[in-house]
């Protein structure tokens, strides 16, 4: 975030965190098989820190829960991601770091969709038509600045 | 004119200049500048180690000479300068000479167009004169600060600047007229700030950024004159995008606050908050955050000092209404995320001084004290609100079959019930007896999860009494399954641990509890050597085991002086009393081993879970004819349960003896007989057959065990045993591994090793396990899960901080970490993706070779059918990619 530029929102509603999925006894039994479900790609993007803000895409309403749709046996995971205002200019970039997210967190079987809540923003169309795009992905995260962002949002440190 | 001082001269110096070989004079004279620069330079050297020698006309003649040298060729001049910084440490330097030394140098020297060692040598020499003969200098009046501006104008190196800093400060503080020249004097230092220095690699001379940023700091704030100059600059240099520019910035503002008063400070106010506020309100930075409230602070506290004209208005209040006026309304509105920022800077504005404080308090305070006042209404329940919440809490745990659902809903009927244990008791407990009993839909999961609600709502003594005995009903009932039997045991030992030492709970388990336990038990054993007898599941050993924890529990804490103490060769007659078998107490002869039948001798398991809990203050009565029986019984009998539970319960009893053998519990105590048992246990280790066996014993002698033998049941234990265990047998156990034939000989003693390391204290580990590590490495290739699980939780933390060993076995630890990742135990997979985190954070030159191969690898347990270790993998996987990669 650069000091002189003004926030496109600076004081957004802050939501409260999610805690830890408690465990039951299936999980630590060897031999019950757990299901990947909504809730596991959920915890995985929830933490994914705003690029503009000191606050994770949970706090800030653009992921949800409800928003997250996994079906284990056909491979597919689709997300759906709510800007915090409809002409929010980070829109491709919060897109592009839940796709990264699954991507490098997800089994290489399944086929991953993320794309804005409908009607949600502006430019809804282009940014999902970036996204779905495989061969656009790839070549912004060959742009070292655009990776660094990207990285950025991801890494578990809190500065 | 330096050879007629030669001559005329008689001191050392001249004798030396002059000496034995007429040569330097020659030199000084030579129409060759090479020649002549030699010989300045020999003469300064001399000067050097001998100035406090001259006398003052010595001093003087050379004044003259080496003025008129500065206006000689340029490669003389880095020896004159060397020669005139030796004079200005004489003492005798003659009236005047300070200040024709000053004004040639300003005058012949360009001094940013010398070497770095020539600009170092003029700030010397300014700095000599300033410390010798400031009242001289300052009769230059503003010509002197013009000179040094022009001196150091345009320096670049970071020693340098340290000196400039060091002269700026001096000028400041020592009060040199400034004059017409005070922006320029602030312009030529002010350009360096914020300060940008990264040291170069293996650093020689030891400057940090923090000793550059400190000693410029000094000087820009160090007058009240610079404050038009400064603050502007502060608040542009807030804009910029670089971090520590901004706390440079911001600690600099806080710097000022010590010196400036309302007469500097007012003009900027505004422009100032503005860019605090900014600060404060936007950052990601914990430091840009906290610097801009320390800034906060500091201005209201120089506010608060200011001294009032008359007809001036006070700024302190202008200033805080400037902040109360942007950070009041955000406090209205908790859920945003500007009530935290909002709230600091209050905070820092009201801790500045009494009269900010009287300020922001009186305008704050109406405004939360309303928000209390709104928000606490909420927090008791309404009795409709109640109901209705029990209602569907106790709808939720007959209905909802997922797991993670249920656990929560048990936590919140444990919190609401702790508050409200009357409604629970009338409305959820019958409600839920009603359905474990209902035989026509008594699914056994709904079964489980009444009886965890039970327990879980049973921590007020009112509601233990409704649940209690609806639990040890349904341990009569005959459609109890062995699943419900834990849940069961599990239960009471939930609710004897939540009552902690309540003594109307402790009297329930006292009088109902306890002997129903024993009693069933008991009646199970002796329904066992009659095979006609009903099927009891309480014959099982499991079913009995889980009865322990609850004895236990019930004992150690609740310090009930049991009513079976009279002798505990009573500890089963009450029991059988009660249930009206007294005919059997002559037939129930648990320490009698048997040939062929166990199901007495098992209940010894009981007994150690009552006299081994108690404190170590109860006195147990013929504790040594017991003694005798229970160290019979674990001689004699043949079945593995029941002899352990005696050896169990001997070693109990032995720990608590005033006096004391098994070994542990000597361990425990330090008791010197405890080494030869250990020996004996070492040896076992060779043993072909028994090698595995000996090897869990180091376990038994590391860990806790969980119903004998720890502090929650008042066992002896002297602090660090495990250490001192460690320290006498560790090297004992390499020596013996290093000898032994590979093969299982050598896997026992890993197994003992790692037993043993892996139950000591982490920060013991830490020091000791860089010598073990080529054990532990082979170890890792060990087929048995629990050693490959105990090595690698032991070496997780020390990946964290390797050691220099480490490095050169990377390959090997990896490659046989990846293959830990398919390894059938989950415990072992999660494990080793920890040890593969770790990993990632090893410097990147180690590591990066790896990169592309544990990413690959990675890749498999992303996709395992357990969630938690997809979790790891997913964690460890994140790592990596970030590893050597922008933005990490």
């Amino acid at each position: 975030m650069s000091g002189g530029t003004r926030l496109e929102n600076a004081n957004p509603l802050v939501f409260q965190r999610s805690g830890e999925r408690l465990l039951t006894a299936t999980d630590e039994d060897e031999n019950v098989a757990d299901p990947i479900d909504d809730r596991e790609i959920f915890d995985l993007i929830r933490s994914i820190n705003d690029p503009e803000h000191p606050l994770s895409l949970e706090e800030l309403n653009v992921v949800e829960q409800l928003r997250v749709n996994v079906n284990d046996q056909d491979s597919t995971v689709a997300v759906e991601f709510t800007p915090t205002i409809p002409h929010c200019s980070m829109a491709t970039l919060i897109g592009l770091s839940i796709k990264v997210k699954l991507l490098r967190s997800l089994p290489g079987r399944f086929k991953i969709d993320v794309h804005i809540t409908p009607g949600t923003h502006a430019s809804e169309d282009a940014v999902n038509k970036q996204l779905a795009d495989k061969e656009r992905v790839a070549a912004a995260l060959e742009n070292s600045q655009l990776l660094e962002v990207v990285n950025q949002c991801l890494s578990s440190r809190a500065m | 004119r330096f050879p007629r001082l030669a001559i005329k001269g008689s001191g050392p110096i001249i004798g030396k200049v002059d000496g034995p070989n007429p040569k330097p004079r020659l030199s000084l004279t030579s129409s060759e500048p090479q020649t002549r620069g030699r010989g300045v330079q020999l003469l300064s050297q001399v000067l050097q180690q001998c100035y406090g020698n001259l006398q003052e006309s010595e001093v003087e003649v050379l004044v003259t000479f080496y003025e008129n040298r500065l206006k000689d060729h340029y490669v003389i001049m880095p020896h004159v300068l060397e020669g005139l910084k030796a004079l200005t440490k004489c003492l005798v330097l003659p009236p005047g000479s300070a200040v024709s030394i000053l004004k040639s140098v300003f005058q012949d020297a360009h001094v940013q167009s010398l070497m770095l060692a020539q600009r170092s040598c003029v700030y010397c020499i300014l700095i000599n004169l300033m410390d010798s003969r400031e009242e001289e200098l300052k009769g230059l009046g503003s010509d002197f600060v013009f000179g040094f501006v022009q001196s150091m104008d345009g320096e670049r190196d970071p020693r340098n600047l340290l000196l400039a800093f060091q002269i700026a400060r001096k000028i400041i503080t020592q009060g040199y007229e400034m004059g017409k020249f005070t922006e320029e004097f602030f312009e030529v230092t002010s350009c360096y700030f914020p300060i940008d220095f990264t040291p170069p690699p293996n650093d020689p001379h030891g400057i940090t950024q923090e000793e550059l940023i400190l000693s410029l700091r000094a000087v820009l704030t160090g007058s009240q004159r610079f404050a038009e100059y400064l603050l502007p600059l502060i608040v542009e240099k807030l804009d910029s995008d670089v971090q520590s520019a901004k706390v440079d910035s911001l600690q600099t503002l806080a710097a000022c606050g010590s010196l400036y008063g309302h007469k500097e400070l007012s003009e900027f106010l505004p422009g100032l908050w503005s860019s605090l506020r900014r600060e404060v309100f936007q950052t990601a930075s914990e430091k840009v955050e906290t610097a801009g409230l320390s800034a906060v602070s500091a201005l209201v506290a120089s506010l608060s000092r200011s001294v009032l004209s008359s007809d001036s208005e006070d700024v302190l209040h202008v200033f805080l209404d400037l902040i109360l006026k942007d950070c009041l309304h955000h406090l209205a509105e908790p859920d945003l995320k500007l009530v935290w920022p909002s709230a600091k800077i209050l905070q820092a504005a009201s801790n500045a001084s009494y009269r900010a404080s009287l300020k922001v308090m009186s305008a704050v305070m109406p405004s939360l004290l309303e928000q209390y006042n709104t928000q606490t209404q909420v927090s008791l329940l309404p009795l409709s609100d109640l109901e209705l919440s029990v209602h569907h809490l106790t709808r939720l745990v007959l209905e909802e079959q997922d797991a993670q659902v249920s656990l929560a809903v048990m936590e919140c009927c444990g919190a609401l019930a702790y508050i409200y244990p009357e409604a629970f008791a009338m409305r959820m407990v019958p409600r839920l007896k009603e359905a474990i009993f209902s035989d026509s839909n008594s699914q056994q999961a709904v079964r489980r999860r009444c009886v965890t609600a039970l327990a879980s709502v049973s921590s007020q003594p009112s509601l233990v009494q409704e649940s209690v005995p609806v639990l040890l009903q349904i341990l009569t009932s005959a459609h109890t399954g062995m699943g419900s039997y834990f849940v069961l045991c599990h239960s009471l030992q939930r609710i004897a641990e939540q009552a902690g030492q309540d003594p109307e709970v402790g009297q329930i388990f006292h009088d109902i509890v306890i002997p129903r336990l024993l009693g069933l038990a008991i009646q199970a054993a002796l329904q066992g050597e009659d095979s006609s007898g009903r099927n009891s599941l309480l014959k099982d050993e499991a079913v009995l085991s889980a009865i322990v924890p609850v004895l236990s529990a019930v004992c150690a804490q609740m310090h009930i002086i049991v009513f079976f103490f009279f002798s505990p060769f009573n500890i089963f007659s009450y029991p059988l009393q009660l249930l009206k078998y007294q005919s059997y107490i002559w037939s129930f002869h648990p320490y009698q081993a048997h040939p062929d039948s166990c199901y007495q001798t098992r209940t010894v398991c009981l007994l150690m879970a009552c006299v081994c809990s108690l404190p170590r203050s109860v006195e147990i009565p013929e504790v040594d004819r017991l003694l005798v029986e229970l160290e019979e019984l674990s001689f004699t009998c043949l079945h593995p349960f029941s002899y352990t539970s005696a050896a169990k319960c001997f070693a109990g009893l032995i720990n608590k003896r005033p006096e004391g053998r098994t070994i542990k519990t000597l361990l425990l105590r330090y008791h010197p007989l405890s080494t030869s048992l250990t020996d004996k246990l070492f040896s076992l280790l060779g043993d072909s057959e028994l090698a595995s066996h000996a090897a869990d014993g180091f376990y038994l002698l590391m860990s806790d065990s969980p119903d004998v033998l720890n502090r929650g049941c008042h066992a002896n234990v002297r602090i660090m045993y495990r250490q001192r265990f460690f320290a006498e047998n560790s090297a004992k156990l390499v020596q013996s591994f290093n000898s032994a034939v590979p093969g299982k000989r050598k896997a026992a003693y890993l197994k003992a090793l790692s037993h043993m390391v892996n139950n000591l204290p982490k920060q013991v580990q830490l020091t000791e396990l860089p010598a073990l590590l080529p054990l532990l490495l082979e170890a890792l290739s060990c087929p048995d899960q629990g050693v490959q699980l105990s090595t690698l939780s032991c070496l997780q933390p020390v990946l964290l901080d390797p050691p220099a060993a480490l490095t050169t076995q990377l390959d090997g630890l990896v490659a046989r970490l990846l293959a830990l990742n398919s390894s059938p135990s989950m415990k072992v997979r999660i494990a080793s993706l920890r040890c593969i985190l770790a990993l990632s954070h090893l410097p990147d030159h180690l590591v990066l070779p790896f990169r592309a191969k544990i990413l690959q690898a990675l890749a498999v347990p992303l996709d395992d059918k357990k969630r938690l270790v997809r979790k790891e993998a997913v964690l460890a996987r994140g790592e990596w990619f970030l590893l050597g990669n922008p933005g990490r």
